[in-house]
């Protein structure tokens, strides 16, 4: 990063420099004073052009924001209106018992996501083997669960997931398992949920990865290979290490995706499935309490206590970074 | 992390351009009222219906050839949702259909038309729809919608599971005990037969077993689910999961009751009157489905429910919508409405057409019940505590047992609801 703006625009910058101390024919000083002026147009162009993105995120991230902070503090009339109520709704979010439920949940969602970074990592690397064939088709076929949506996936695998004529207990039963009700079975749902969600996503990490392991110059393996280390010694060695920035970089996106949970849980939960209570996660909670129940102002709190831990998680991990994360 | 900003996008894109899009057909005052034509719009949810309504405005504007009614159809799961959004924005419909669930929270926040100085004024006699859906539409003494239909529970069945099984077909001297007796004899587990479904549904199954125990979902203010009657209301239907004569929750999540009944999985279900076209159109239950009145338990019940139609307070066209709405409440509506088979439309009198238009269903059942029909139990927020239920009576619906204190916390809970709602 830090390397690329010294390229087009520092040099043009020198040059402009070099121009004027030259043109006018001032001394050395006096082009420096000239250069910084070029330099504060070229910062403009750069502010110009860090503004459409800026904007947005202003607009859609950083002012619904404080909003949804604001929001925290008042109740909501059924249609429209509100009023301060103080911290009653952080009240609720911590005495309400379906709070600590989901959060537990939403923590398992994490955990059982973080699963999927070392299938990919492995699928990455078997589709890095010299001479194998079909590569661009594996990755069609590992990507496109992931740019399916969400509502499509779970009703899909609903019916696979099916307890009477499913395809999944149709193949358990080939090996004598016999299979049950997976999504509506409050033992097994939040699993089952799981597995689709890293399934759906196995795809997309797949990319990171495999970008990541191209990017590390054959002369290592090789130079390995001679000194006598086996693929093993050369995965754990060799590409782990070097792999590691796209492995950070994977993880702090993955915590922040699946504390969001939301669209599959929604989707393949009907609300009377009786495991409902075991799969809420934080946010399908939110929903409910938004949409549903209408106490929009409590919803305002727990979102807000849901970015407050993701922010506070995402911080750690970049806090300890430098223990594990290698940067070539 | 790239598809979820998308996704943002498109999904806060969308109501931009619904907005966008009612905006120009039914938008603000001025534009609607156009060549002294005043177009009102209808929100509904049923696009089953949606015939059928066409229909009724066709009639409707050849009576009022200064008015049009264009009709927006919303689906059920987002319809409420979109409608208090659309209340805040100002662009809901004129007039749209209501439910006994929202009415409460509806009337009490004053955004809806109270009909009564309309009724008075037209001396519109109220008197031909169902006293109990009357009272389901009245908040703080005041009418705020017109009923439209009505729906009660039936005991549909099997009769070829019957014949095989050797039992008499239900009757109206049938109680619970007959049914439980039924229910054991007609469950083949190697057919994969069971002889009920008892679904975890409040309106298809245990609110009508809870009254017809003599208990009470919620009564001045208070649940009901603590009260031991109530319970009695509930074991009906978790016993016959215990003893294997039903399918647990956990299966008829996958699969509902409805759909086992419909494929002859399941020899008795407790389903709507609305449902009739959807069985008739089943070639096999058409020939062998069959339906009779609910058994009788402590005392007969079963629950009523119906559709309504609400002038939005924030119309500025209240004197068309009226129009509208005393039509739609008009024998002349309700007699369209039975011919489209679709549901028994409440007006006195015009239920014989829907009664027979399936001759081989004895559908006169449905209206039968009407003496003692127990109105859909609401509050203001009511969808608070109906939440409650499936997370609280799960378990025991699933085979876990312990429907007694299921039902006593459950009862706790909603008091606390219930107490937030004041």
């Amino acid at each position: 990063m830090a390397v690329f703006p010294s390229t087009a625009g520092a040099q043009q910058a020198e040059r402009r420099l070099r121009n004027s101390g030259r043109g006018d024919g001032r001394s050395p000083a006096g082009g420096a004073g000239a250069g910084a002026k070029g330099g504060r147009r070229s910062q403009r162009a750069a502010y110009l052009f860090i503004a459409p993105i800026a904007l947005g995120f202003l607009v859609f991230y950083i002012w619904p924001l404080l909003e949804t902070f604001w929001f925290s503090f008042t109740s909501f009339g059924a249609f429209g209106g509100n009023s301060w109520v103080g911290g009653e709704n952080y009240e609720r979010v911590v005495r309400d018992v379906t709070v600590g439920r989901a959060l537990g949940n939403t923590v398992l969602y994490m955990v059982m996501g973080l699963m999927t970074l070392p299938v990919a990592i492995v699928l990455a690397e078997l589709m890095n083997r010299r001479g194998l064939r079909g590569v661009p088709v594996y990755r069609a076929l590992y990507f496109m669960p992931f740019v399916t949506l969400p509502a499509a996936v779970g009703l899909v695998w609903n019916w696979l997931y099916n307890g009477d004529f499913g395809m999944v207990n149709e193949a358990l039963s080939w090996i004598g398992v016999d299979g049950r009700y997976w999504v509506s079975d409050p033992s097994t749902a939040v699993y089952a949920i799981g597995i689709v969600m890293i399934w759906s996503h196995i795809g997309y990490y797949l990319i990171i990865f495999t970008a990541g392991v191209k990017a590390i110059p054959r002369d290592y393996y090789e130079a390995a290979e001679i000194d006598g280390a086996g693929p093993l010694r050369r995965f754990f060695r060799i590409t782990l290490p070097l792999l590691s920035p796209s492995i950070f970089f994977a993880s702090v996106i993955c915590v922040i995706n699946s504390l969001q949970q939301f669209d599959l849980i929604f989707v393949m939960m009907s609300p009377e499935n009786p495991a409902l209570g075991e799969t809420q996660s934080i946010v399908t909670l939110f929903f409910k309490w938004a949409f549903d129940e209408n106490s929009q102002g409590a919803a305002a709190a727990l979102a807000f206590l849901l970015m407050l831990l993701i922010a506070a998680l995402t911080y750690l991990q970049f806090r300890f970074q430098k223990r594990w994360v290698h940067y070539a | 992390m790239r598809r979820r900003t998308l996704l943002a996008g498109a999904l806060a894109a969308t109501p931009v351009a619904a907005g966008a899009a009612t905006g120009c057909s039914a938008g603000g005052a001025s534009a609607r009222t156009s060549g002294g034509r005043t177009t009102i719009s209808y929100g509904m949810w049923d696009q089953l219906q949606v015939a059928g309504m066409e229909k009724i405005i066709k009639a409707f504007e050849a009576e009022h050839p200064k008015i049009s009614v264009s009709i927006q159809v919303t689906p059920f799961t987002s319809y409420w949702t979109t409608l208090k959004t659309a209340m805040r924005g100002g662009s809901a419909p004129d007039v749209f259909w209501m439910n006994a669930v929202n009415l409460q929270l509806y009337a009490s926040e004053g955004v809806l038309e109270p009909l009564d100085p309309f009724i008075e004024r037209d001396g519109f006699d109220m008197g031909v729809h169902p006293e109990e859906l009357l009272r389901m539409y009245t908040y703080e003494r005041t009418r705020y919608a017109m009923p439209k239909d009505f729906d009660t529970i039936g005991l549909w069945y099997n009769k070829e599971l019957f014949d095989k099984a050797g039992i008499k077909y239900p009757d109206e001297s049938w109680t619970w005990d007959t049914v439980r007796d039924a229910a054991a004899e007609l469950t083949d587990p190697r057919a994969g037969v069971h002889g009920i479904a008892a679904e975890m549904s409040r309106q298809y199954t245990y609110y009508n077993s809870i009254a017809q125990a003599g208990g009470y979902v919620i009564r001045d203010g208070r649940s009901g689910f603590g009260d031991p009657r109530t319970i009695d209301g509930l074991r009906f239907w978790t016993d016959l999961i215990d003893r294997g004569h039903s399918p647990s929750q956990s299966a008829m999540t996958d699969t509902r009751g409805r759909q086992l009944y419909l494929s002859e999985k399941v020899a008795m279900n407790y389903d709507l009157s609305a449902m009739a076209s959807q069985m008739y159109a089943e070639p096999a239950i058409k020939d062998h489905g069959a339906v009779a009145v609910l058994p009788k338990g402590r005392e007969r019940g079963t629950t009523i429910h119906g559709l309504a139609n609400a002038i939005s307070g924030k119309s500025p066209n209240t004197e068309a919508a009226w129009e509208f709405v005393r039509f739609l409440g008009s024998r002349k509506a309700a007699e369209i409405q039975a011919r489209e088979g679709v549901t028994i439309s409440s007006y006195e009198g015009t239920q014989d057409a829907w009664v027979k238009s399936m001759p081989e269903f004895d559908l006169k059942v449905f209206t039968d019940m009407l003496d003692y029909a127990v109105p859909y139990p609401a509050s203001k927020y009511t969808t608070v505590w109906e939440n409650l239920q499936p997370q609280l009576l799960g378990g025991p619906f699933t085979g876990k047992g312990g429907i007694e204190d299921a039902s006593r916390t459950l009862g706790r809970q909603m008091d606390l609801a219930l107490e937030q709602e004041k």
